[in-house]
Formats: C-alpha cells, sequence, structure tokens
C-alpha cells in the first residue's frame, strides 16, 4: 500500500506506527501504567516536590567556583523615584522610560526618537541628567530618580524653570518641554548661576521641533535669579 | 511598542575578577556595556543580538582619574566623559583631551559615556549599522563606495575594502598625547600604544580595535611627557551636538625659545583608524609657527588624500584643521 496515498476508511491507520522505529522496542518502554493516584499520593508528592524546589535554591547557588555576584540579574529592581521606594518587576531588556510610563505609570517622560537622540526623556539620577530611553533599569538600582512628576513641590508649587518656562512660553507643542524642564533643572541644581553659554550647552541635548529654543534658553535665565 | 531590545542575561559584576570570569564563561556570547549608549542602539536594531550582557559600570576600579609618578594620568575606561571634560587635572595637563571628551555627543550622554567605551565604539557607517552584509559584518561587498552609494562620511586615506572610519573624538586626543591603552584578560594584563590600539581593515575587517572576547580595556594612562604641553582640539560636525565629526583634530606640541621642538598632530573620521599626520610633525618640528608656515602645513597635511564620491570637501578641511591647529601655536 502506498503509505501517502489517498485516505481509505477502510484501513485501520493506528493499528501501525505512522513513522518508523528506529530501534525495536523502544515503544514498551513509554507504555504507561495509570499512576496510583490516592488522595494521599497526590499530597505526597505535592510536599516533595515543594522541598526540591526550595532545596534547590541552596544546592544550585554555589556553584563549584566560588564567585560573590556572577549571576545574572533578577528581574525584580527597587527604585528610588521622586523619593519613593519602587519594586518594579522588569524583564533586564528594559528601558528606565519604559519601565517609568508603563509599570510606574510616570507618563510625564516622554518617548521621543527612543535612540538617545531627543532628549524627550530626560530624568536625573543621582542629580545628572540622563536619556532614559537608552538607560537599562536595572542599571538603576540604587540610584535616586527624579522625573518631570518630581520637579514641583509637593504642595504643587512650581520649580522656578516651571514657572519661567511658563512666563517665557518655553513650549509651543509641549513634547519636548518635561526633558527641557528636567535638563535646565539638572543645570541649577549644579550651577545655580550659570552664563547664557553653560546653559545653551546644558541644554543642549534636547531636541524641540518647535524651535523655541530661545524661549527656553531665556526660561532658564529667568529661573537662575529665583532658583 | 517599537525597538524592543532582544532577550538577554544581563550581568552587573562588581569586581575585575568577576567580569573576567564571566567574559571567560561565555566567550563570543558576551557583550560588555559600558554606557549602553551605543549598544542599545544595536540591540534596538537588532543588528546585534548578543545572548550575554556583561555590564561592568559598577567594577569600582575601573572608575576615576588619578596621578601619576611621571606626572601624567591615568584615566579608568569606565569614567564617565563628563568627569573628564570637567576634572581640574585632565584640563590642566590634557587639554585637548578634556575638549575632545567635552565635544562628543549631547551632554546627557556624557553624563553616562565612558572614556573606554568612546576609545572603542564601532564604525558609524550607515550601511554597516543598518545590517548590510558588508564586509565588515562578514559579509563580501561593501555598500559605501559604489557610484551612488552615500559617502560624504567616509574615508580618505588607506581603505582597504572598507571605507569606515573611525568616529571617536577622544581617539585622535589619545593618539596625540601617546596615550597607553591597558587590557585585562584573564591571562594578565597588557599596555599597548594608543596607534597600536585601533585596526585597520586591511589587518582585520570585522573589528577597529584589537580588544578581543574576554578583553575589558581597564584604563588610559597619559604619560608625563605631553603634561602642559601646548595643546589643541577641534571637531567639525553637521551640528554641534550629537553629531559625529566629520574631521577632528587633536595636537600636542612643545615649545623652545618660540621654535616648535617637538609635535604630534592626528586626525580623526579621515581614515578607519585615527590618522597621525607624520608629515606635518616632520614639517613643524625646529621652525617658528607664522604664516608661512601654516600654508605648507595645509598643503601637506592632507596630501595623498584618495576621497570617494561624495566626501572630497573633507580634503580641504583637513588641511584648514591641521592649519587652525597650528596657527594656535602661534
Amino acid at each position: 500500500m502506498d503509505e501517502f496515498g489517498p485516505y481509505d476508511p477502510a484501513v485501520d491507520y493506528t493499528s501501525e506506527p505512522a513513522i518508523k522505529e528506529l530501534r525495536p522496542g523502544a515503544r514498551e518502554a513509554t507504555n504507561w501504567k495509570p499512576l496510583n493516584m490516592t488522595r494521599r499520593n497526590f499530597l505526597r508528592g505535592v510536599v516533595c516536590s515543594g522541598i526540591v524546589i526550595a532545596g534547590a535554591g541552596y544546592v544550585f547557588s554555589h556553584p563549584t567556583k566560588a564567585r560573590a555576584d556572577t549571576r545574572a540579574v533578577d528581574r525584580l529592581v527597587s527604585l528610588t523615584v521622586n523619593g519613593r521606594k519602587r519594586q518594579v518587576d522588569a524583564p533586564p531588556n528594559e528601558t528606565l522610560a519604559y519601565t517609568l510610563r508603563y509599570r510606574l505609570g510616570l507618563t510625564g517622560t516622554k518617548i521621543g526618537c527612543n535612540r538617545a537622540e531627543c532628549g524627550a526623556c530626560t530624568v536625573m539620577a543621582d542629580g545628572v541628567s540622563i536619556y532614559s530611553c537608552s538607560t537599562l533599569t536595572h542599571r538603576l538600582r540604587g540610584k535616586e530618580i527624579v522625573t518631570i512628576e518630581g520637579v514641583a513641590a509637593p504642595d504643587g508649587t512650581l520649580h522656578p524653570v516651571q514657572q519661567a518656562f511658563i512666563d517665557e512660553i518655553g513650549p509651543q507643542c509641549g513634547f519636548c518641554t518635561p526633558g527641557q524642564v528636567v535638563a535646565a533643572v539638572a543645570l541649577l541644581n549644579k550651577n545655580a548661576n550659570p552664563t547664557v553659554d553653560e546653559a545653551r550647552l546644558a541644554m543642549s541635548g534636547n531636541l524641540c521641533r518647535c524651535g523655541a529654543y530661545d524661549h527656553y534658553l531665556r526660561g532658564v535665565m529667568k529661573a537662575a535669579g529665583r532658583a | 511598542m517599537s525597538d524592543v531590545m532582544h532577550d538577554f542575561e544581563l550581568y552587573q559584576p562588581a569586581s575585575m575578577a568577576d567580569a573576567l570570569e564571566l567574559l571567560d564563561d561565555h566567550g563570543k556570547n558576551a557583550w560588555i556595556v559600558a554606557g549602553g549608549k551605543d549598544s542599545l542602539d544595536w540591540f534596538k536594531d537588532r543588528v546585534m543580538t548578543p545572548p550575554v550582557l556583561v555590564d561592568i559600570s559598577g567594577i569600582a576600579e575601573l572608575q576615576g582619574i588619578r596621578e601619576e609618578a611621571d606626572g601624567g594620568l591615568w584615566l579608568g575606561a569606565m569614567t564617565t566623559l563628563t568627569e573628564i571634560a570637567e576634572s581640574d587635572l585632565v584640563t590642566a595637563k590634557f587639554p585637548a583631551l578634556a575638549e575632545a571628551a567635552g565635544r562628543v555627543a549631547s551632554p546627557q550622554i556624557r553624563n553616562v559615556g565612558t572614556l573606554g567605551g568612546n576609545l572603542a565604539q564601532d564604525t558609524r557607517c550607515f550601511y554597516y549599522r543598518d545590517g548590510f552584509p558588508c564586509y565588515r559584518a562578514g559579509g563580501n561587498t561593501c555598500y559605501a563606495n559604489t557610484p551612488t552609494a552615500m559617502n560624504r562620511e567616509h574615508t580618505l586615506f588607506e581603505a582597504s575594502r572598507c571605507v569606515a572610519v573611525t568616529p571617536s573624538d577622544t581617539a585622535p586626543a589619545a593618539v596625540a598625547l601617546e596615550a597607553e591603552m591597558v587590557i585585562r584578560n584573564e591571562d594578565g594584563e597588557r599596555t599597548v600604544k594608543a596607534e597600536d590600539f585601533f585596526v585597520s581593515p586591511d589587518i582585520d575587517i570585522t573589528r577597529m580595535t584589537v580588544l578581543e572576547p574576554g578583553d575589558i580595556l581597564i584604563g588610559v594612562r597619559l604619560p608625563g611627557k605631553w603634561a602642559g604641553s601646548s595643546q589643541y582640539f577641534e571637531k567639525v560636525a553637521d551640528r554641534n551636538v550629537w553629531d559625529f565629526a566629520l574631521v577632528n583634530v587633536a595636537m600636542a606640541a612643545k615649545l623652545e625659545g618660540g621654535r616648535i621642538s617637538d609635535a604630534r598632530i592626528a586626525c580623526g573620521a579621515v581614515q578607519c583608524t585615527p590618522r597621525r599626520l607624520t608629515d606635518v610633525e616632520d614639517l613643524i618640528k625646529g621652525e617658528t609657527p607664522d604664516e608661512e608656515l601654516e600654508t605648507l602645513v595645509a598643503r601637506v597635511a592632507s596630501s595623498g588624500a584618495k576621497p570617494l564620491n561624495y566626501n572630497h570637501f573633507k580634503v580641504p578641511l583637513m588641511a584648514n584643521l591641521a592649519k587652525r591647529a597650528v596657527r594656535s601655536l602661534a
């Protein structure tokens, strides 16, 4: 009979194995006997497997070579965002911008280019401005992150930079504004009285497609008087 | 969401011993991340998808700037570019390097980007970056050197199949200052001169530096020889921020009684490796920097250049930058 011929209802296809056995007698080994599954045996199994899983951590966590911290990072990471400790379950390949926006709900941080080329995602880590779109979340462990949400005072009073940007009509479409504010705050925290050139340099990592650079720059200089 | 990186295992060793062991364990599967600014773009584009990442930024040994006994400096490979640009020690002794570090990319990138990463970075040829199977990617053709290719950012000198250039701003400064790169692997430590650190395509077309899997660039030693000498750095790029150099120049020179007693000058972005302008060096040694010398420098600086279709502008640009470097001595 042609093995690949049309289906013939008269033939019992199940009686012979469709695939030729590589090793005669191998099929016998796979003949499962039904387990004697009583309630007691089931519970026994659950308890034993629990012990095995718990024990494995101790057994396998210490490979033969002594090494302190050469294990891959866990998903869980503890971040300090705007003064609050936040536990986040983030895979190692997640960026800080993604974590802030989609796990912590801090959508003030924008993702513009996602390539460290526009500055919309600028946040502060330990007071230093960084592009959160191009920083792995797991690198921020133990660092103080400040996003645009943490710039204003807790009672809602705007930061001098925010107020100055409003006064100088900094934002047009506003998409780059959170990044511009954070970059300006980072500058003024470090250098409370910058020259125009210093301010321009510090703000140079933030693109504004509306071209309101001079407005922002005036805002920074205005805030510098008050910050 | 777009641009999601592939899955990888992330290791964050706190000591060199752990890092070297990890690299040894994972061999070619391991990718070293320093600042991560270049790495993450590779991953987001899915052109490079290494299964293991070793983040060496947390290793304290690789951080910091300290003075050496000979008056030179030791710069840890994980020292950020901002730290170098703003360091009083570097600014006082090696202003060319401080200036170069301060001209890389943008402030936010310099806050995270490291000296080691900037020196060891891969080329920016966009055909290569976009994942074209070119010579450098292990293929059998160059997409940047064809009659219709866009190659205004590519080489002037010593192209060998590949026409990509070194994109680094700190690299020509390191060459001009006779820096020594200190590299460590499981077998030990070795020191490589900056000029030998960068690899041209006729030696190995698939990499830019002598670093091999398992190697970590741990730091850069700047010898005291050029500390406090007359130095110059200038970078010309399409935009003042973010963009890589079209041509950059770094120079260190010593003057004695108004004459140039010794000088080293190097250009970046004109060749696969930083190009030392030995003709210019020979020309200006023993001379008084003046207008006549500048004219001669401009004449020899870019001689022998073989421009491609769209990068002829780099020839006078390079000549003028060399001229301006020498003018700074006057």
